[in-house]
């Protein structure tokens, strides 16, 4: 008889946790715990490290130059986890990471990818149509601009940060992580702040 | 690391997949093309090894950088990609 609640992934995790425990590579301990960590971990954590490298001008260079250390200072456990990169998006440069072999992502600081990050379409035509491919979220970069397609096929992970939107002098870091978006720390969208007219322009 | 930041590099135009079971982090799409080295990324144990748990060498890892329009016929002049790639899939190109 199947089960609708039973999956394939299920099965195999039920099947491999005895013997990982028997063999002494990860107790029920540890893997609930790893799993504890992965749920915590979500875009929320990703938009407040960009707000902070938008505000803090030392951090940005740390958090460029060494994303792994820097994240783990604030406290983001990155113990086991692949290293991790920041690309920065610029007037003229724009980076859209896809992991066209599988579904690497950043999950220390961005949590479980989208549905659409592994879906064969989204890995096939980021890499041959970047610009007509982030159209569909309604991105439109200028002509100035040329996109870096980031392949993320080996043992980094890479996360995006954005260009800080017009119109956000003054915001204090709260209000510019509200800003941001999944999306805009993968690529496919860039941060816009809502509406002409606004409060603190 | 043998690659230094800035010079040309092409990727092997191996295909193991088609000599039986592997595991491969080289793109299908790059093989044979000419980029850019960007940077060192480190070493790491070599995946090719790594998902048969055969002891695994440490292999420099490099960031390359490719002109899209070279892999893909409809890709924009300008537009690049910029790819993950172990020292063992490349050779210095002019």
């Amino acid at each position: 008889m199947s089960d609708l609640l039973q999956t394939d992934g299920a099965a195999l995790l039920a099947a491999l946790r005895p013997i990982l425990a028997a063999k002494g590579l990860a107790s029920p301990a540890e893997i609930e715990a790893r799993l504890a960590e992965t749920e915590r971990a979500s875009p929320a954590r990703g938009a407040a490290i960009v707000a902070r490298a938008w505000t803090d001008p030392p951090f940005r260079a740390r958090l460029l130059a060494d994303g792994t250390a820097t994240v783990e200072a604030l406290g983001i456990p990155m113990r086991g986890a692949p290293p991790l990169g920041v690309l920065e998006n610029t007037a003229t440069l724009h980076h859209l990471v896809v992991c066209t072999l599988c579904s690497c992502y950043p999950r220390a600081v961005l949590g479980y990818p989208p549905f659409w990050y592994k879906s064969a379409g989204y890995r096939a035509r980021a890499v041959r149509d970047p610009r007509g491919l982030i159209a569909e979220w309604g991105t439109v970069l200028p002509q100035t601009t040329r996109i870096r397609v980031v392949d993320s096929t080996a043992d980094y992970r890479w996360m995006v940060l954005p260009l800080r939107p017009e119109g956000t002098a003054g915001w204090s870091e709260a209000e510019l992580a509200a800003l941001v978006r999944e999306g805009d720390m993968i690529g496919v969208t860039v941060p816009r702040v809502k509406g002409a007219t606004d409060a603190h322009a | 690391m043998i690659h230094p930041p800035g010079a040309m590099v092409r990727v092997k135009d191996d295909w193991p997949e088609t000599s039986g079971p592997c595991h491969i982090r080289t793109p299908h799409y790059l093989r044979g093309h000419v980029g850019q080295v960007v940077r060192a990324l480190g070493a790491f144990p070599d995946p090719e090894a790594l998902a048969f748990a055969r002891p695994a060498a440490r292999r420099a890892l490099y960031h390359v950088l490719f002109p899209q329009p070279s892999l893909w016929p409809d890709g924009r002049p300008g537009d690049e990609v910029m790819v993950e790639i172990f020292e063992h899939w490349l050779e210095p190109a002019s």
